[in-house]
């Protein structure tokens, strides 16, 4: 697959101070999440995706095109979703949207036509002829989604979309999200500090820190990968025929105390054999867990390491 | 009501060249400025002016006309010459000014104060389209109220006193256009850099005035105190109206300035500093500008 966003040795200075600190990374998802703590650097990598800042050294690839020599073209491709409120407070939420389609290219009629499909499309059709500034928080995030989507782009930046949302809004909005995710037509990249973001939405995550890459990892393959791992809790006179039944079965296994065992299933084997066995044995599985990686556990081993590596 | 389909769809249809996409900026800041009624009232009456120049010019070729009012006297006082065209030019700039005052500060601000210009330069759109967009808007709205109609008048003119005339007093006609540019494009950076800068609207419409009048006194300051002529550099319309001076007459002119632009009597300084001067308040707008218009901001 052919990478979304490249970065070769990336390098950001502002005032003579790093920022990014010499970047490598390939990334191929189809959704990809910016994960890191405030001041890591999530934000002046999407600004220099996007041409805003130039790179002091290194460089960085958007479906292809060199952010040094060819931002324009970049931009013609994305649709930006910024953190903080973004919007020209005296124009009218589909008259705004509008005008951000025909910056993007669109003829005047079919901007508009956009601009209402797209403001019904993230919940806002009744409010659509209201000015911007009376809009709620929530209703400025989803018309900042809808000015963001409203061209058909390749690729979507999202920056913090769920800021200062409530509870249902948030849902609201990590749908919308999904959706256009799961139709396919665009690529998504996600900045957030919130893990439960990227981890509903995406399937590969880039952890930075400080200015490095602390992890890049495919989260699809760490959840299927975790599907083998199982944690187990059992009761019984003959634990250790048990263990030995699984070794049989083709299983990698580690005893722990107080009846616990560590194991990994192989290939095919499906966990409900795992209780006839046991049942096989006389020993009660008193409790059976898959051992998942979270995010969650993947963003704290890599905050751990000294420089971000993992 | 059209029913919209509430599902995400790629954009699938044609894409305008860039050339068109730039007009957008144009186009709506006009649309909003087309909703203050007294900005209209305003934009109206600024052809007042070129309406009664070209009854003057009418009464001019026309003594019967004249004569009719029993002022038949009064053709030979008016002269349509290059003084004519300069106190036209002059009126129409100053009103330009006022114009400028009233819509150059809601140009960029607003983009500014919700952060918006982000969203613009996050397209294929870049900031010098970006100011080229919002300072059209000033280009053309003052561009119709100076030197197309000072063109027509004199056309006009040419018209009614035939090819030679025209031929001999081509000097105007460059003066007119010149002449307004200059103004123009001076004017529409300082007002855009302003805006970029000075987010309260009355606070940047006050200080488009303030450039004109505290500086203007600050550098009659510098010459009693310092004894020099040079403070004039700083007095805008005596600077712009050097430069009419000798785009309408040359080097010998025999008028001093249009109307609210008359050359200062105190001292004559050589055009040449009038360029520079000018062109260095330029380059600063520009600087201003170029420190503001940024898809984001960089914190060091």
């Amino acid at each position: 697959m052919d990478p979304v966003i490249e970065l070769d040795a990336l390098e950001i200075r502002f005032g003579g101070r790093p920022i990014l600190k010499k970047l490598n990374a390939s990334l191929t998802g189809r959704a990809i999440g910016l994960l890191g703590p405030n001041g890591a650097g999530k934000s002046t990598l999407l600004n220099t995706l996007m041409g805003f800042y130039k790179p002091h050294s290194g460089t960085a690839r958007v479906l292809g095109y060199d952010v040094r020599t060819r931002a324009r073209q970049v931009r013609g491709l994305i649709g930006y979703m910024p953190e903080n409120d973004a919007f020209i407070a005296s124009m009218t939420g589909v008259r705004f949207v509008r005008l951000m389609a025909e910056l993007s290219g669109l003829p005047p009629e079919q901007a508009l036509e956009r601009a209402h499909e797209a403001f019904f499309y993230v919940g806002l059709g009744e409010v659509r002829y209201r000015a911007l500034e009376t809009y709620s928080l929530g209703m400025k995030q989803a018309a900042k989604l809808a000015q963001a989507i409203v061209h058909g782009p390749r690729l979507l930046f999202l920056d913090e979309p769920t800021n200062g949302l409530d509870p249902p809004a948030r849902a609201r909005m990590i749908q919308l999200i999904q959706e256009i995710r799961d139709r396919g037509d665009l690529t998504l990249i996600l900045s957030s500090h919130l893990l439960r973001d990227v981890e509903e939405c995406c399937d590969q995550v880039l952890i930075l820190k400080d200015g490095n890459i602390a992890a890049c990892c495919n989260l699809e393959e760490e959840r299927r990968a975790n599907q083998r791992f199982l944690e187990l809790e059992t009761r019984g006179e003959s634990n250790g025929c048990f263990l030995e039944a699984l070794e049989r079965l083709g299983c990698q296994t580690a005893q722990g105390a107080q009846g616990r065992v560590k194991l990994v299933l192989p290939e095919g084997l499906e966990v409900r054999r795992l209780y006839a066995l046991a049942d096989e044995q006389s020993v009660q599985i008193r409790r059976l867990n898959h051992k998942r990686d979270s995010l969650e556990d993947i963003f704290l081993k890599a905050m751990e390491g000294p420089d971000g590596g993992l | 009501m059209a029913v919209y389909k509430k599902t995400y769809r790629p954009y699938e249809g044609t894409l305008v060249p860039a050339w068109r996409r730039f007009f957008a900026v144009p186009r709506y800041a006009i649309e909003d400025l087309h909703r203050s009624r007294f900005l209209n009232i305003f934009y109206i009456a600024t052809f007042a002016y070129p309406l009664i120049a070209a009854i003057i010019i009418y009464m001019e070729h026309n003594l019967a006309a004249l004569r009719l009012w029993n002022a038949d006297r009064v053709a030979a006082l008016i002269a349509i010459d290059a003084g004519f065209f300069m106190s036209f030019l002059g009126w129409q700039s100053m009103l330009a000014l006022f114009l400028a005052a009233f819509i150059g500060p809601g140009l960029v601000s607003p983009d500014l104060a919700n952060n918006a210009l982000s969203l613009y330069l996050a397209r294929p759109f870049s900031r010098v389209e970006y100011v080229l967009g919002k300072a059209g808007v000033l280009w053309l709205l003052m561009s119709l109220m100076t030197w197309v109609p000072g063109l027509l008048l004199f056309a006009y003119q040419a018209s009614l006193e035939g090819g030679d005339w025209a031929a001999a007093h081509a000097r105007i006609a460059s003066g007119l256009f010149f002449g307004a540019w200059i103004w123009i494009l001076w004017l529409s950076l300082l007002a855009l850099a302003l805006s970029a800068w000075v987010k309260w609207k009355p606070a940047a419409g006050a200080l488009m005035f303030g450039v004109f009048f505290v500086a203007a006194g600050f550098g009659g300051a510098i010459n009693q105190v310092e004894d020099t002529k040079w403070g004039l550099l700083l007095n805008v319309p005596n600077v712009v109206g050097t430069l009419w001076v000798w785009l309408f007459e040359g080097d010998h002119p025999a008028s001093n300035g249009g109307v609210f632009f008359r050359l200062d009597q105190s001292g004559v300084i050589p055009v040449w500093t009038c360029w520079a001067a000018l062109a260095a308040l330029c380059l600063a707008c520009l600087y201003m500008l170029g420190r503001k218009i940024r898809g984001a901001e960089v914190v060091r």
